[in-house]
Formats: C-alpha cells, structure tokens, sequence
C-alpha cells in the first residue's frame, strides 16, 4: 500500500515568502487571539451549570453519538472552508501570498494553547450556556483540522496539468464544470488522506476537550472524554476501560466503514496514465456499489440538479469566449480589497499596541518562568522524540523488512496512530499518581504516547520502500551490520522518518498543553513548561501571561520548522529520494 | 534544385476577408526586472484560411506551442492582435478544438463523458449529448469503449478519445498539438491516415486544421501549406505550399526533396532579423552568453564517431533517418559539436573538422582533454566558472552567482537548463565539480589533476 505524507509535507512546504508577510500575518493573529480574550475578559464573571456526567455503560452510546456528532459537524465545517481558502488562494494573484503564508504558521501552531481562551470566549459570546460550549469546541476541533485541508486543496489546484486546464478553457467550461470535473476530482485524494489525518487529530482534541476544567470550574460536555475524565475521578477502572474501548471502537470502525471505501472510491480519480497493479480494496465499497438504488439514485439526483444549471450557465458570456491563461485578472486591486488590507493593517496596529499595553502586567518573576518553562517544554518534545525514535527505528525496520509481518503490523500501526493517546492520558495520569512520580517526567511519557506512532508507522513504511535489488547488493558484498545501517538502511528511510517526526512533533507540542497540567482525582498535578503556564494561567485569568506563554509556544514551533525541519526535508526531497 | 520545387509552388496569400484566423504583428516576450526583456517570439503574421491544413514546424524553443495558443485564444500576445473573423479574438464567440500531446483526458470520467463534456458546457440536453458523442465515437472507431476509463485504454485508443472530444464540437478550427509524438510510431502512422481521411472525405465538420509539430516528415506528409519557425526568437523562417497530391508516398523523389529541403532551411545559419525599432529588444544571438544547446558529451562523441565511419561528411536528414531521431533528438547534438568546433553544418551536410576527427579517433582520457580545451576557449560560461574556482582561495562559488548573470538573458526555465547543460559538460570536461546539496561549484580534487597530466606522457 502507498502510504502518501499529505500533512508533514504541507507543514514544511517551500515557499520563501518575504519576511513583512510573516510579520503582517503574525500581527493580524495577534490581533484575532486579542478578540477572543478580550471578549472572554469582560464575560469572564459569566455563570455556567455543570452538567452531571454518568459513567454506566448505559450512558456510553449517547456519549459516543455526542462525540461522532461533534466530529461530524466540525469536520464539514472544515471541509466547506477549507475548499473555499483553498479555491481563494489558488486564484485570486493579490491575496495568494498572504494566505499562503497564514496557512503556513496556523498548520504549525499547536491548536490545544487556543482552548482555554476559545472555550471562554464562546461561552461568553453565546449565553445560552451549553451551547457556548459546545461551539468552543467545534471551533477548536475545526481550527486543528482545517488547515492542512486547505493546504492540501491548494497545492492540488497549483499543480493540475496546464493542459487540463487549456482543454477546459478551449471546451468553454464554466467556473461550475471547472470545479466538478476538474478541480474537485483533481483534489479529492488529497483531501480524502488529509481527513484521515485531521480527523485523528480532532479526536485528540475532541477528547481533551470534553474533559476540559478549568480552576473551580467544569466546562465539561457530555462526551466520550468527560466519560473517560469522570471515570478517572472516581478510580472506577471498568467505567475507563469500557470507555476506552468504545474511542477504539469507534476509530477502528470509522477507519473500515469510512476511509477504506473512501479510499478505494478515490482510486478512481488517481491522475494516473496506466491502471496500476496494486488496487485498495474494500468489501463494503463493493457492497455499496452492487446495491442498484444506491449506484444510480445519486446519480439521477445529481443530474437532475445540474442540468438547469449547465443550461443556465452555456448562455452567459463566460462560456462563449475562451478566456486566455495568462490574463492578469484585474489590474487594478478592487477597492473592497483596499479597504480589507487597511482594516487589517489598522486592527493589527490596534492589537500590537493592545498587547503591548497588556504586557506590562508582567513582572520580572514571570518572563523567568516563561523562559524556563520554554525551555522545559522544548527538552521534553526533543526527549520524546528522541525515544521514540531510538525505539521505533529498528522495530519499525525489523518490522518492514519482513514483508509478511509487515503486511499485518502496519494497518495496525496505522490505526494506532489514530486512535486519539488523550483517552489514555488518564491510565497514565493514575499510575502515575501511584507511583508518586511527577509530570516532570511524566509529561514525556504522555507526549510519547501521542506521538511513537507516527513515526512508527512511517519507518515500516520506509523499510518497506528500500528497493529488495539494494538489499540483495548488500548481503552480496557483505556489508557489516554497521555499514548496512549507515549505508543503506537510514539513508532508505530518511524520508520516511523525518515525515514521521515532522508531523510527532507537531503532536508533542499539541500534547503539551494537557500534559504538564493536570487534574486527577481532585488534585492538581503541575509542572514547569508553557503548556503548563497556558493552562494555569487561563486557570487564574490572568490574560497576559497566557497571551505571552501562547506567542511563545508558536514561534517556538514555527521557528523550528522553518529552522530545523524544512532543511531535513528538502535534504530528504533531493538526496535521499529513492527514484521509481 | 530542390529551391526550385517550392519556388515554383503559389504564394501564400490569403485575402484577410476570407481567413478564419488572421495574427497581426503577434509577439510574445517577457519583461525582466532589469530594462531589457526576453523575446520568445517576434512580430509574426499568420493566417489560417478555410480548407488547408497547416503544419508549424520548428525545433524545441521556437515558440511553436505558445504560436498555437496565441492563435487559439489560451494566451494573450504580448502585442499584436488576433483577430477571429476580423473580430479580436478575446471578444468573439470562437469555435475551435485543441488535441494536446498529452490526451488532456479526465481520468475520473469515461469516454463517453469526456467526449460528452464539451456539450455539456454548451447546455445541450442529455439525450442530445449522448446521441452525438456517440457517433463521434463511432466515427473515431471507439464503438464499444464509451463505458471504458481513459486509463483503462492504449495510447492511440486515448488518442482516438481525444480527438472524438475536439471534433464532437463540430470546430471551425482543429488545431493539434503535436498529437501523435506520444505514440509508438506504427499507431502514429495508423491515426495519421484516418486523419487525412477523415479530411478528404469530409466527415469532419472542420474548415481548417492547423498542426505544430517537430516531425518534418509528418508535416510533409499532412500538410497543404508549411511554416518553419526558427528560434532566438522565435519567427518564421519559411512558409510554403506544399505541392504535392494527396495520398502522399515517403518514397517518391518529390517527397524526399522536399524533407531535405526542410532540413536545409532549419540548419542553415541564422540570419538575425532585422531590427525592430522602439524599446530595447535584446535577443539572444546579441547577449555574451551562447546558448548551449542541451546535448550531453558522450551524444557528441558517438555522433562524430559515426560521422567518421561515413567518411567525415553526411547528410543531417539521412543521420537522422538512420538513427531513428527526430529533428528535436538530433539538432542539439549537432549545435552543441558545432559550438565546440567539431564539425561544421554545409548544405544540410554535417561536416566533420580537423579537431572532431581527432576527438573521435582519441580514447576516453584523451577526448576528456579535448574536450575541455574546445570548452574553454569557446563556450564562455565554462571558462568563467572555472576562472572563478581558480581565483577564489577556497575553490568553491556558488552556482546563485552565474544564475544572476544567465537571468539576464535567459527565462527562468531556460537558466535552470542551461546551467544543467553547463554542469553536465564542465564535469565531463573535469573543469569543475559540482555539488548539487549546497549548490556550489566546486574545484576538482587537486590530486586527480596531477595524476591526469602524468597519464598523457605516456
């Protein structure tokens, strides 16, 4: 099987967009994060009720129907926005390299440091209580999971063959035929592997979420998280266990009744000259597709939809003329977007001097934790990542050079690194408890947790991929173990591996956020680190700090992708790039 | 002689009234940052009249696919107007078909829904659509296939596809984009055929079709009236009718003289056009930098090498026939040994030089060495990334720094290549190596340079 890299590869995409672009888009994020705590500063005193949460297996399904509902939700959400950026950016000269650029810092800021502010402001904004919540959520799982929706949506319209398009223009296709018969289809792989991997990541939110609390007060929605979360409170094992399985279940199924046919269904749009031996299958794709009403009614609705359509469109201008390529569309910039740039030049003016106005709350004291919580944090991700990797690597070698063993680890690996590591933070979280040990370290064990998988199943898949006539020419000279390694095996999965780490430690700085500050059992655990601060700082309001902690997680990370990973992954691009 | 064949035949002129497409003064260039701008193609005149197909014929960067999509209204001249039925053709209701070298099939639909599509944009009704798609296929001899996907078929299968789609339109113009370069060359020929007859016997609905290739059989083969572009930029070099009666046999006298006749007017030196007046248009036969055409070292060897087994002088048409290469193949083998002073180009003839001949009898080493001195004394790039590896303390300089100067005078693309070409003969040459992780130059291992020497005094 394929494995295709759509997220890690958009996190480190090329694009050497001057520096004044960065800044403008650091300023107007700034800008919007302001919004939300101002608005939740001035709601803050806004009472919400707790609702009871019930941990009877009874009450499992309508938990799960919750959790589903809100992934669902957020997931369209995402998928309509991100298609509509996507489509924007692709197209529209002026505004292409600042959406570009937005989208490059927004996939690479760890979403869980927005929740505690999101959470506030959303309850505030809507004080129909539950419903506020339930919004801050969805807006959060939908902040995790578009963007590299969208990225994935762009770059595939940025390299659909120039002669596709030049057929569509020279048969007068309209915008409308354009995007379903072109562009849409031309995208649909991409979007579909990319929502596999968003749809894991809103998971690992979805469950912190639900399990969200905040000082002496409970944001908590009934879920498969609070579930999780109030049976770690009680210490009722049974209750966690039955609640973690009902996440496995429910990722497992998903990941057969959805994405396989999902998967096997796009084949069909693989932009491919020659029908390629291996094929994805899926038995249910299959059923669904024998079924007669259901393999001619979509079509006949659709149909009957788009003809009035079609008929409508082939008398306007548009589609009589063929409208060259290369016209510059619209030399003159619209007034609208005159006015959009100055609106957002003056409100990132607006938020600069706010936030620095902000700022002087902080004292002295605080900057030194701030520091030494980054660093903290930042040893604990490299340590994480260095683990798993020390680990993974020849497991993951040992693995993928046994095709037969690899055929049957590998799909699990894959289901593995989807099933959200938040639902298991609680087990870790009691043991730990238990033992006596603190987050400190424990904190590295729950990052592992999130993110060992990742790499895991990119190293098989990397193993797999080293050519069996490479192998044979090892073995024929008699290459010692050491040169094996050095000469063949970590140059063949270099790619592989740094995709792996890209995108775990990505998950590690998401994972800090809950892992350095806990409550279990009615005590609080804490340790040094930002994620630490943004959690106890929400917890006792005080706004500059978390708006500080935040900034500096983000460059932190953005900063280390532009610095560390992009570099590995051009070198991984041009170097270690095994052709055919 | 063969000057005469075409001397004899009419001259092309098309009343303006009459042509169906007509490029007034249509140039195409792109503007630097510096003042001077890049010029792809110059102020060109083009017709295309009812009834004839034109073939445009030239070698690789002579603008032949941007000429065909400036007439078909994908691209807007630089200046200079197209006009469609004398109206300018942004503004008019056009009626034409491209069939892409590519097959610009949608793979996700089936044939009969790409051949289908296009009416679809023109709002005809299902039933209507199928009807006459359907017979467009049965025309292309696809009966049977419309459930099949593009992926699913052979390449003169989607080829027949492709042009089911551009005729089921009902065109006034075809216009191909080298449609059977592809192909393996028995269906090439096959498709050619049913063209022509298609053509001849008017089942196509088609009043014009107008041909880019770099295949000057096929073109002769095809085509009613010729033009060859030259390049740098690009232009029209030639442009006649071709006399001969349909069917045409590859055999016959008439037929040959008129290839080599082609092959003489595409490898005769270039005359420089005559200078346009008003902004600054540099092109590139002025600029300090030769254009190095893209051959490799070891093309050039085997082709002087060859030259010599045919007694040092051979007709350029005759090598190409022999080798099975098409112009595209050939010409930039011959530039590169003509640049370097290997041979000489009379007639149509390759002429092999003192120094060819001494290249081509010497063993690897040996060629090594003769190579690099014809590099270095006549291809300046080489000579200035070497003096700079020589003159700079730590023998290295980045490849960003010849890019800056080659920008000047090249497109982006063209400098990309043309330091390739640069790389690839300058390693060969051992003037300088090149490591392609940091994009630097890099002097060769000092050690080498003293053991080479030591081998040639053997």
């Amino acid at each position: 099987m394929k494995i295709q890299h759509p997220l890690a590869r958009s996190l480190v995409t090329v694009s050497n967009w001057p520096f004044f672009i960065d800044l403008g888009i650091g300023a107007c994020a700034l800008a919007i994060f302001l919004a939300i705590v101002h608005t939740c500063m001035y709601w803050f005193e806004h009472p919400v009720p707790v609702v009871p949460i019930s941990t009877s297996f009874a009450a499992l399904p309508v938990y799960a129907f919750y959790s589903i509902g809100r992934m669902c939700i957020a997931y369209v959400l995402s998928l309509v926005f991100a298609i509509a950026y996507g489509y924007t950016a692709a197209y529209n000269r002026r505004l292409e390299p600042w959406m570009v650029a937005l989208l490059d810092i927004l996939q690479s800021i760890p979403v869980l440091s927005f929740l505690p502010p999101v959470v506030l402001a959303m309850v505030a904004l809507i004080s129909g209580r539950q419903l506020g919540i339930e919004l801050g959520v969805i807006l959060l799982i939908f902040t995790g999971q578009v963007w590299n929706l969208a990225f994935s949506f762009y770059s595939s319209l940025k390299s659909i063959p120039r002669e596709m398009i030049e057929a569509s223009r020279v048969y007068h296709f309209s915008g409308w035929q354009r995007f379903w018969q072109l562009e849409v289809p031309y995208a649909t792989i991409g979007l579909v592997w990319n929502s596999i991997v968003s749809v894991a990541g809103g998971w690992f939110a979805l469950i912190f979420c639900e399990t969200f609390t905040m000082g002496n007060r409970n944001f908590q929605l009934p879920g498969l998280g609070s579930y999780i979360q109030k049976a770690t409170d009680q210490g009722n094992v049974r209750a966690l266990l039955g609640g973690i399985a009902a996440v496995i279940l429910i990722v497992v199924a998903t990941d057969q009744l959805v994405w396989r046919p999902l998967i096997a269904w796009s084949e069909k749009f693989k932009f491919e000259q020659v029908e390629s031996a291996e094929r994805i299958t899926s038995p249910i794709l299959t059923l669904l597709r024998r079924s007669p009403v259901l393999s001619s009614l979509p079509g006949r609705i659709f149909s009957s939809i788009e003809e009035p359509v079609f008929r409508r469109l082939a008398q306007s201008a548009e589609t009589r003329c063929v409208r060259p390529l290369d016209r510059r569309s619209g030399q003159k910039t619209s007034a609208w977007l005159w006015t959009l740039a100055a609106a957002s030049a003056a409100v990132a003016v607006w938020a600069v001097a706010e936030g620095a106005f902000m700022l002087r709350t902080v004292t002295w004291p605080d900057l030194r934790l701030l520091f030494a919580g980054a660093a903290a944090t930042f040893l604990r991700v490299v340590a994480a990542l260095i683990i798993s990797a020390a680990w993974t690597v020849p497991v993951g070698v040992a693995i993928g050079l046994n095709i037969r063993l690899a055929r049957i680890v590998q799909p699990i690996a894959q289901i593995l690194a989807s099933v959200p590591a938040t639902a298991f933070f609680p087990i870790l979280l009691i043991g730990l408890v238990r033992i006596g040990g603190g987050l400190g370290i424990g904190a590295i064990a729950l990052m592992l947790l999130g993110t060992q998988w990742y790499i895991l199943f990119n190293v098989i898949a990397g193993a797999m991929s080293i050519p069996s006539d490479l192998r044979e020419v090892a073995s024929l000279y008699h290459f010692t173990r050491w040169q094996r390694w050095t000469k063949l095996i970590l140059p063949g999965i270099f790619p592989y591996l740094i995709t792996g780490m890209v995108t775990a430690s990505g998950g590690a700085w998401n994972a800090s956020v809950m892992a350095e500050y806990s409550h279990v059992q009615g005590q609080t655990l804490q340790t040094i680190g930002l994620g630490a601060m943004i959690d106890a700082a929400t917890d006792s309001g005080r706004f500059a700090l978390l708006l500080l902690a935040t900034i500096m997680i983000s460059l932190i990370v953005v900063t280390m992708n532009r610095l560390v990973w992009r570099r590995l992954y051009r070198l991984a691009e041009t170097r270690f790039k095994l052709e055919g | 002689m063969q000057e005469a064949v075409v001397s004899n035949a009419p001259p092309v002129t098309a009343s303006a009234a009459e042509a169906i497409i007509r490029a007034e003064k249509i140039e195409k260039f792109y503007a630097q940052p510096s003042e001077n701008r890049i010029q792809v193609i110059s102020a060109t005149d083009l017709t295309i009249v009812p009834g004839e197909i034109v073939a445009l014929l030239g070698p690789s960067g002579s603008g032949k696919s941007t000429m065909l999509r400036m007439l078909s209204g994908l691209s807007t001249p630089s200046a200079g107007q197209v006009y469609w039925h004398g109206k300018p053709i942004a503004e008019a209701e056009i009626n034409v078909s491209i069939v892409f070298q590519s097959f610009a099939l949608f793979p996700w639909l089936t044939v009969l829904e790409n051949v289908a599509a296009p009416l679809q944009a023109r709002g005809l009704p299902p039933a209507e659509r199928r009807e006459r798609s359907l017979k467009m296929l049965d025309t292309v001899g696809l009966d049977g296939f419309e459930a099949a996907y593009p992926k699913e078929l052979s390449g003169g299968m989607r080829q027949r596809v492709g042009f089911a789609r551009a005729l089921v339109v009902e065109p006034e113009v075809l216009f191909m984009d080298e449609p059977f370069s592809a192909l393996d060359v028995l269906t090439a020929e096959n498709l050619r055929s049913e063209l022509l007859e298609l053509w001849s016997s008017k089942t196509m609905p088609t009043k014009a079709v107008f041909l880019v290739t770099h295949n000057i059989e096929e073109a002769v083969l095809l085509a009613d009236r010729i033009i060859v572009l030259g390049r740098n930029p690009g232009r029209i070099r030639t442009d006649f009718r071709v006399p001969l009666p349909q069917p045409r046999d590859r055999k016959s006298e008439a037929f040959t003289q008129l290839v080599d006749y082609i092959y003489k007017v595409l490898t005769r030196p270039d005359t420089a056009p005559a200078e346009v007046p008003g902004p600054r248009v540099r092109d590139q036969r002025q600029m300090r930098y030769q254009m190095l055409p893209h051959a490799r070292p070891g093309g050039m060897a085997g082709l002087l090498e060859l030259l010599l087994d045919k007694g040092g002088r051979d007709d350029i048409y005759r090598m190409a026939d022999d080798l099975a290469f098409e112009i595209d193949d050939l010409f930039p083998i011959v530039e590169a040994a003509q640049l370097l002073g290997f041979l000489k180009v009379e007639e149509g003839d390759a002429v092999i030089t003192p120094a060819g001949e001494d290249f081509a009898n010497s063993e690897i080493l040996r060629q090594k060495e003769l190579f690099r001195d014809a590099a270095q004394s006549n291809i300046l790039l080489l000579r200035q990334i070497r003096r700079a590896l020589e003159t700079k303390s730590d023998h290295t300089v980045p490849a960003e720094f010849f890019l800056d100067m080659l920008d000047e005078q090249f497109s982006e693309e063209e400098c990309e290549r043309q330091m390739d070409t640069a790389i690839a003969w300058g390693r060969y040459a051992e003037l300088f190596d090149y490591d392609s992780g940091r994009r630097r130059f890099i002097m060769p291992d000092s050690q080498e340079e003293e053991i080479s020497p030591s081998e040639d005094r053997l």
